[in-house]
């Protein structure tokens, strides 16, 4: 008889999940590098060496006011991760939230709050956050807050609609017959069933809020300089495309590796945490 | 006082075509340490009776008549006052062992859950009490398999696990879903003398649903046969079996497959099928599959006519389905 494989070792063979950890953790290495070291400070100017390409002292080359591109990136990197986490935590935490309450009530609950994510899901994300900005002011902050509310429908629904199937499901009536009332039942038995879901979803929706930092930022109203960020990175380099293309190439290719990296471990993750799929191994 | 008293119970579901009569004017009472057999066909009502009874039905449900366990009135009381009662006081068993556990809990924390839940247990307390559970109902080694999760239990000791669960809190009363349905011949044995052993030895009372004679001739003192969400006809088991008196109860008598039988020859059936619950016609349910029907009874809903001393039935063609030998179903 076959011994069963761990998930460490289906998740070692599985090649999406691989390379999208690996470049997940190359980011998190980045942003944690930033924090101790930085091959140069971001924030110093030195127009003497501005606009210079890849060289043996700025590896990456200079911006226009000599800031090494290097460090910008990793710094950015950092300010990309932290508006990721939190404008992830708002939704999980208050998008499930709102998911398990209108599963477990049903009736009216649940039409208000299905209306609710309706509504929000009604105005494109993006400008809904630059007209967030334009009443708030620009800024870190109020980014993070404006796509945050935007990822509060998405994890209502998907919470939802897992924990109904969850519901329906024989233990949740043994239970029920054993005297468990519905707060226990939600929190003992259907936030588990339904963990791997929102950790899939929650992956992916990192990978958005990264997208939609870079965008608020490349139009001004995300990260405010002198804080680095990949998006305002790509805005100042549209100028001078044609004299130091690479100013635009290298933060494009982070965000984009940064992107590619966790949809792919979204995806590994969907595969490895669905129970159906394990069995096949 | 009965432990257990139904009074005129019906409930509605709301289906695809409409509400439907699941279950109609069911009565019937159950005294305490005493065994009730419900048998019939898939789509009779049974397993909503049961439900009805631990207030567990669907959504959209809609519940009349009485319901009184031990004096008080279960029909229309609020759920937290009936979640007091479920698991504590009134234990269910349900058919699935496969699907009735958590995969994500261990066994033990799931027995000892409606000791931590009604007796307030603290958790070492109730796992000790969860391991002497276990061991009852037969799992071996239960202080060490205590630990272990439900996929790694055959389905027999899934099932064992499921009525530990039920029995935690010393119910008075357990209603045993189709217990044996889903588990193989010799297994079905082995838990019946279980549940049988257990119910005597904690006096409680025991409601049994299925649909298998087998398992009510040899498990319960009375019975209660149902088509249609109705009771065709009711009474002490030994009786029911010796004189059946209702068309449907001969029938189903009539369909089984007899060992002595000659090569050949053919299974009588009770022709048709159960019809949708939305399709029940307003007379006798049984109507359109009777082989001793007449016009009346599609309009008129016989009463329960006494045919001894514990034995009623409801038809309006009781002499002549005396008449008739029991393997009078029409053969297909």
């Amino acid at each position: 008889m076959n011994k069963p494989v761990s998930m460490a070792a289906r998740a070692l063979q599985h090649r999406s999940f691989v390379i999208g950890a690996a470049l997940t953790a190359a980011l998190l290495l980045a942003a944690a590098l930033s924090l101790v070291w930085t091959p140069w400070s971001p924030y110093e100017i030195d127009m003497a060496a501005k606009l210079q390409p890849p060289n043996a002292q700025h590896w990456l080359g200079t911006d226009p006011f000599g800031r090494d591109v290097s460090a910008l990136l990793l710094v950015g990197a950092r300010n990309s991760i932290l508006v990721g986490v939190i404008a992830v935590g708002i939704g999980l935490s208050l998008g499930t939230g709102l998911g398990l309450l209108a599963a477990a009530r049903r009736g009216w609950v649940e039409e208000v709050v299905m209306r609710l994510a309706d509504f929000t899901f009604a105005f494109p994300a993006i400008l809904s956050a630059i007209m967030l900005m334009a009443v708030f002011g620009a800024g870190i902050v109020n980014a993070i807050v404006a796509i945050g509310i935007f990822n509060i429908p998405t994890f209502a629904r998907i919470t939802r609609a897992s924990a109904n199937v969850v519901w329906s499901r024989e233990f949740v009536l043994a239970a029920r017959a054993c005297g468990k009332g519905p707060w226990r039942i939600t929190l003992e038995h259907v936030l588990p069933n339904i963990a791997s879901v929102l950790i899939v979803q929650a992956t992916v929706q990192f990978a958005l809020a990264i997208l939609a930092e870079a965008a608020l930022s490349y139009l001004g109203l995300g990260t405010q300089p002198p804080q680095p960020s990949w998006g305002r990175m790509l805005a100042e380099a549209q100028t001078l495309l044609f004299q130091a293309p690479l100013l635009a190439v290298f933060p494009g290719v982070a965000i984009a590796l940064a992107v590619l990296g966790l949809n792919l471990m979204g995806d590994g993750l969907r595969d490895l945490l669905d129970p159906r799929l394990a069995r096949k191994r | 006082m009965p432990l257990l008293e139904v009074e005129n119970l019906s409930v509605q579901l709301q289906t695809q075509r409409g509400p439907a009569d699941a279950v109609r004017a069911l009565s019937f009472s159950l005294e305490r340490g005493q065994t009730l057999g419900l048998i019939g066909e898939s789509g009779c009502g049974k397993s909503i009776t049961a439900l009805a009874l631990m207030g567990l039905l669907p959504e959209g449900a809609v519940l009349s008549g009485s319901i009184r366990f031990d004096g008080q009135e279960l029909v229309g009381m609020m759920d937290g006052a009936l979640q007091q009662l479920r698991g504590n006081r009134i234990g269910m068993i349900f058919q699935e062992p496969m699907t009735a556990l958590n995969p994500l809990h261990t066994i033990a924390h799931q027995v000892a859950e409606p000791l931590r839940l009604h007796r307030g247990l603290g958790r070492q307390a109730a796992l000790q009490q969860a391991i002497a559970l276990l061991e009852r109902v037969g799992i071996a080694d239960a202080a060490r398999r205590a630990h272990a999760y439900p996929h790694q239990f055959s389905g027999g000791q899934r099932q064992r696990i499921t009525i530990a669960m039920a029995l935690a809190c010393a119910p008075d009363l357990l209603i045993a879903d189709e217990p044996t349905t889903a588990l193989d011949v010799t297994v079905q044995a082995q838990i019946l003398e279980l549940i049988s052993e257990l119910v005597q030895e904690r006096g409680m009372a025991l409601l049994l649903i299925s649909h298998d004679l087998g398992v009510i001739a040899q498990n319960v003192a009375r019975m209660l046969v149902m088509y249609g969400g109705m009771v065709v006809e009711s009474g002490a088991t030994q009786r029911v079996f010796a004189h059946m008196a209702h068309p449907y109860t001969r029938g189903l008598f009539g369909a089984r497959p007899r060992l002595g039988a000659l090569r050949g020859e053919r299974l009588t059936t009770i022709r048709g099928s159960v019809p949708e619950l939305v399709d029940l016609p307003a007379g006798c349910p049984f109507f359109e599959r009777c082989p001793l029907a007449i016009a009346d009874c599609a309009v008129t809903r016989p009463a329960a006519s006494e045919l001894g001393p514990s034995h009623q039935a409801s038809c309006l063609r009781l002499e002549a389905a005396a008449a008739t030998a029991p393997n009078a179903g029409a053969p297909v």
